[in-house]
């Protein structure tokens, strides 16, 4: 009897730690903004209790457009990162060994030692008009005057799939890792095509790495904010710029924080929906991850 | 050896040498299988049996030399291109795919519509003694059903050529022993071309119509599962295939087919061979050393030596004996017969051990 | 589990470890400012005389408003905000607390312009800012590739389709009201008639819209714009024109024929301020016409340090004749403080100007 209490409180103190850090740091902020989000203005320094902050979000277009076009594009930017880190992962994974594998996860580890704002400041300094991708595409011909990439959707999409590489390809990889050379083998043996091998064993045993990278990058570029902000044009608004503008240029907090609240229960709400449309589990994926 | 390039075979290879680099994993290798025969491959690991199969499946390409199934030469087609199937070593299930979408996955494939690949599938499975077991995930399935599965989605495809990749390694002793025969009957049954790579003599022995034995990319020896193993043609044959007494000695006389070799303590043991050089090897097997009490019960054989019990090695039918005889370096193991006088001997007990001089092979060192 | 009184114990001696933390380093003054306004070497000078070091944190704004009401004006121990956004923030949020001008020397600043910002920063009869550092948002103009930019409308110009810039702020909206007849001052305290007019300025910066290269953010951005020729004409502040000026002198800061509007940095005390009497010597210390001189010239704005205009270089005041002919001058429109309620209404304008595609 002695015995089983004293481990548990052993137990207990070894995860109070941990308890403390996640209560303090995410539980508890979260329940703030929470309850931020239910206050309306009523006078200068007088607040009641409503939905009101909700209702604004469905009722002004405005809004839930800038929400929908927010995931749309995360979507995008999630398909294009899948897209093209599936054969950067099959190739760290399968082909290179040792050193070159090394190197290669180096590589895509690389821009993440200069912060966000530094590798999109990079990305507008090749795009801008007077940039080198303007004045390459002049000096091999193609252009007969500036071009101007930058500030429209294409540059932020690209700014993104960029800033997510890397969170697809590792899930990817590692799932791509423990798939057996013999199975693969098999599925050609037994007379499928690369296509058929592709679709009917690699991509289904990659399923948790895609599942788990789809997250990671869906949810990173839903809440992104500098890139969209520096590479979108006028026209582009992020969700996350409307709850910056709430909360710092309007002082709306409680605005903000229904914002913020929205964001999270609708972000996760698709994720959701993702995976009951793959029939992954939450579990699985995680494990993955 | 078979006629290498005999059209009615259903696979050929002809001169096949694979390099990496400077190595050779296999070196000019020729053969043929016929159709309906259970054909191994036989060496230790390394010996460029799998680089063998890996080629004939189409995973590798041989450096030169041709393959051919049915007389088509296979250079250049793809291995799902091939008529030949593969059960890997570790069977390569496809986990992500229930048993009857295992089995019906190469007819799909073909492009046989799927409810129709998935009855034939069911049919199939029903034939290898797994009726009902379609819908079941791989994963839970014991090993022999894996096994059965695994051989299961070859066979519905009715390929010209089976390759088996050691697939019984992962099995224990028990269940290894069972698959052996089972293996052998659903051979028979289906009728097809089975070609077996496997390091364990024992399973090359039992299931085998032809054995070859390879070692160092080359094949020592190819022939029925008796020949390999009463008239090994090299050293590495007689070593390999079954247990045996290896005698290292010098010749000192040869008559007929009769030599005489003189181990390095001096005496002098007489057996059959051609050696041209002196120095020469020889191989007993343990179950033609007779054994007695007293030497006069041997005095028909030109072998005759005696000895001391130095182990007894108990295994029912298989129980040997190992015995300290003099003049030789190691001791000479012999089989024990539970049945005969001897049954009871204990070690340290003096014993006397004799051989036929065709009962010993002589070669080349 | 902790009990209540150990967690009690804990949270005591966590607050007393913060204290002590903070109590052993030098007396500090916590500055909220905007860039250039803190040249080292006036930092140097005042640490030198008074012994305080002075800890800079630059911002805007809005994020100074933003900051403060983060910690009900907790964190700094002086704010640089502009004259019309200290009334309203302090009526919504209370986060200034009331200036005790018997510790100011009032004769250091230009009267005028201290009993209009004392007027403008008045709340419940207490005073809330002083003046700082003054200056106007305008045209900054490459003269040369757009010669004919004369007014705010002439951004919406679509020769220029692409290459024009303005900040989607309110000062955008205060702008284009007034180039297009309206006076959105005049309507500040009527809500109704103020929504109504900045509905009709948002339309017609939406058809602006078209020309406009982007909406700047940051002011190197904007000037780097106007340096590669990617932007040929902005509404800005006149301080990055007359660099730009210096650097080219095709680049103009216009003074629009509609009215620049008139801005005054301020001094303001944050409610929760530690160290007060350290932010009035900083405010005693840069109204001396020496020092605003100096920070002046880093600016490159204008002060309301009274005589500091006479030492000040020449160049300035060259560009500033020039942008500002006597009629532009009075034809300055300062901005009276915001009321409550108004940054609301531009807000959703705003929204929509830079959502709407």
């Amino acid at each position: 009897m002695m015995t089983r209490q004293a481990s548990r409180l052993t137990l207990f103190l070894l995860l109070a730690p941990a308890i403390l850090w996640l209560g303090l740091l995410i539980v508890l902020p979260h329940v703030e903004i929470l309850v931020l989000s239910f206050s309306e203005r009523v006078a200068p320094r007088v607040y009641a209790f409503g939905l009101g902050n909700y209702l604004e979000f469905f009722t002004e277009p405005l809004y839930w457009r800038t929400f929908a076009r927010t995931a749309f594009m995360s979507i995008l930017v999630t398909a294009l990162t899948l897209v093209l880190a599936f054969p950067i992962a099959l190739y760290i994974a399968r082909v290179a060994q040792g050193r070159v594998k090394a190197i290669l996860l180096l590589l895509c580890l690389l821009p993440f030692w200069v912060s966000e704002l530094v590798r999109t400041l990079g990305w507008m300094m090749l795009l801008r008009e007077t940039g080198v991708v303007s004045y390459a595409l002049r000096a091999v011909g193609l252009a007969d005057q500036p071009v101007e990439l930058l500030y429209n959707d294409g540059a932020v999409i690209l700014g993104l799939v960029y800033g997510g590489l890397l969170f697809m390809i590792v899930p990817l990889a590692n799932a791509l890792e423990s798939l057996e050379p013999a199975v693969v083998e098999a599925g050609f043996d037994l007379g499928g095509s690369r296509w058929t091998v592709l679709r009917r064993i690699v991509i289904p045993h990659a399923m948790p790495g895609i599942v788990a990278g789809s997250i990671i990058v869906f949810m990173l570029t839903v809440g992104n904010f500098a890139t969209p902000v520096l590479l979108g044009g006028k026209n582009g608004l992020w969700f996350t710029e409307q709850i910056y503008a709430q909360f710092i240029t309007r002082f709306n907090w409680p605005q903000g924080a229904a914002f913020g609240m929205l964001l999270l229960l609708l972000s996760s709400a698709i994720v959701w929906l993702g995976l009951r449309l793959t029939g992954q589990s939450l579990g699985s994926t995680l494990k993955q991850a | 050896m078979a006629d290498s390039t005999h059209p009615a075979n259903d696979l050929d290879i002809v001169g096949v040498t694979k390099r990496f680099g400077g190595h050779a994993a296999v070196d000019d290798v020729t053969f043929g299988v016929a159709p309906g025969e259970f054909f191994s491959i036989l060496g230790p690991s390394g010996c460029g049996k799998t680089t063998l199969m890996r080629m004939i499946a189409g995973f590798e390409h041989p450096t030169s030399g041709d393959i051919r199934i049915r007389g088509q030469s296979m250079i250049g087609v793809p291995a799902n291109r091939r008529p030949v199937n593969m059960v890997f070593q570790s069977l390569a299930l496809f986990p992500m795919m229930s048993v009857g979408e295992n089995v019906a996955y190469g007819l799909v494939c073909r492009g046989m519509p799927r409810e129709d690949a998935q009855a034939r599938a069911e049919r199939m499975l029903e034939r290898v003694g797994l009726k009902g077991f379609g819908g079941r995930r791989v994963t839970a399935l014991s090993g022999g059903q894996r096994q059965r599965v695994a051989i299961a989605r070859c066979l519905v495809l009715e390929p010209t050529l089976v390759l088996l990749d050691e697939p019984l390694g992962a099995l224990d002793l028990k269940l290894r022993e069972h698959m052996k025969i089972e293996l052998k009957q659903l051979q028979s049954t289906f009728n097809t071309t089975f070609v077996y790579i496997t390091h364990d003599q024992s399973e090359a022995l039992v299931m085998s119509d032809r054995i070859a034995v390879m070692n160092q990319g080359q094949f020592e020896q190819v022939g029925s599962p008796r020949e390999l193993y009463h008239s090994p043609a090299t050293p590495f044959v007689a070593s390999f295939v079954g247990e045996t007494n290896r005698l290292q000695g010098e010749i000192v006389s040869s008559s007929d087919g009769t030599v005489a070799l003189q181990l390095p303590s001096g005496t002098v043991t007489r057996g059959t061979g051609r050696a041209p050089q002196k120095a020469a090897v020889a191989f007993v097997r343990p179950e033609s050393i007779a054994l007695a009490p007293s030497q006069p019960a041997l005095r028909d054989l030109p072998n005759r030596f005696e000895g001391r019990v130095s182990a007894v090695l108990f295994d029912g039918a298989n129980s040997s004996l190992l015995i300290d005889t003099l003049g030789f370096d190691q001791p000479v193991r012999a089989v024990l017969p539970q049945a005969g006088p001897l049954a009871g001997i204990e070690v340290g007990a003096p014993i006397h051990v004799g051989w036929a001089a065709d009962a010993m092979k002589v070669f080349s060192a | 589990m902790l009990t209540k009184r150990a967690s009690l114990k804990l949270a005591t001696a966590l607050a007393a470890l913060m204290v002590v933390g903070s109590a052993q380093a030098a007396e500090k003054l916590r500055l909220l400012t905007w860039a250039d306004y803190v040249p080292k070497d006036v930092m140097d000078q005042f640490t030198k005389e008074t012994g305080i070091e002075v800890e800079v944190t630059l911002s805007n704004n809005e994020e100074m408003i933003s900051k403060l009401r983060a910690t009900q004006g907790a964190g700094f121990d002086l704010v640089q905000p502009s004259q019309d956004r200290i009334a309203g923030p302090q009526a919504e949020f209370g986060i200034y607390k009331p200036l005790d001008l018997s510790k100011l020397k009032s004769d250091q600043f230009i009267a005028s312009m201290l009993e209009a910002t004392k007027k403008n920063t008045t709340v419940e009869g207490k005073v809330y800012g002083v003046p700082h550092i003054w200056g106007t948002d305008g045209l900054i103009v490459n003269t040369k590739a757009a010669p004919k930019v004369a007014d705010y409308n002439d951004l919406c110009d679509q020769a220029l389709a692409g290459k024009t810039s303005f900040r989607a702020k309110r000062p955008a909206l205060i702008a284009f009201a007034f180039a297009n007849g309206m006076d959105p001052f005049a309507s500040y305290n009527d809500p109704k008639a103020y929504t109504a007019m900045m509905e009709k300025v948002g339309a017609k910066l939406a058809e602006c819209k078209k020309s406009v290269k982007f909406f700047w953010d940051g002011k190197d951005q904007l000037l780097n714009a106007l340096r590669s020729g990617e932007v040929v004409a902005a509404m800005a502040w006149d301080t990055g024109g007359w660099k730009l000026n210096s650097e080219n002198s095709d680049i103009k800061f216009i003074a629009p024929k509609s009215g620049a509007l008139g801005w005054v940095d301020t001094f303001a005390i944050p409610a929760k301020g530690r160290n007060d009497d350290a932010a009035y010597k900083w405010i005693n210390f840069n109204m001396k016409p020496e020092v605003a001189a100096k920070v002046a010239a880093s600016a490159g704005n204008f002060t309301a340090s009274n005589g500091a205009d006479k030492l000040m270089q020449g160049k300035l005041k060259d560009q500033f004749a020039e942008s500002f002919p006597k009629a532009a001058i009075d034809n300055i429109k300062w901005y009276p403080a915001v009321p409550a309620g108004i940054e609301e209404i531009e807000g959703k304008i705003l929204d929509r100007l830079k959502a709407g595609s």
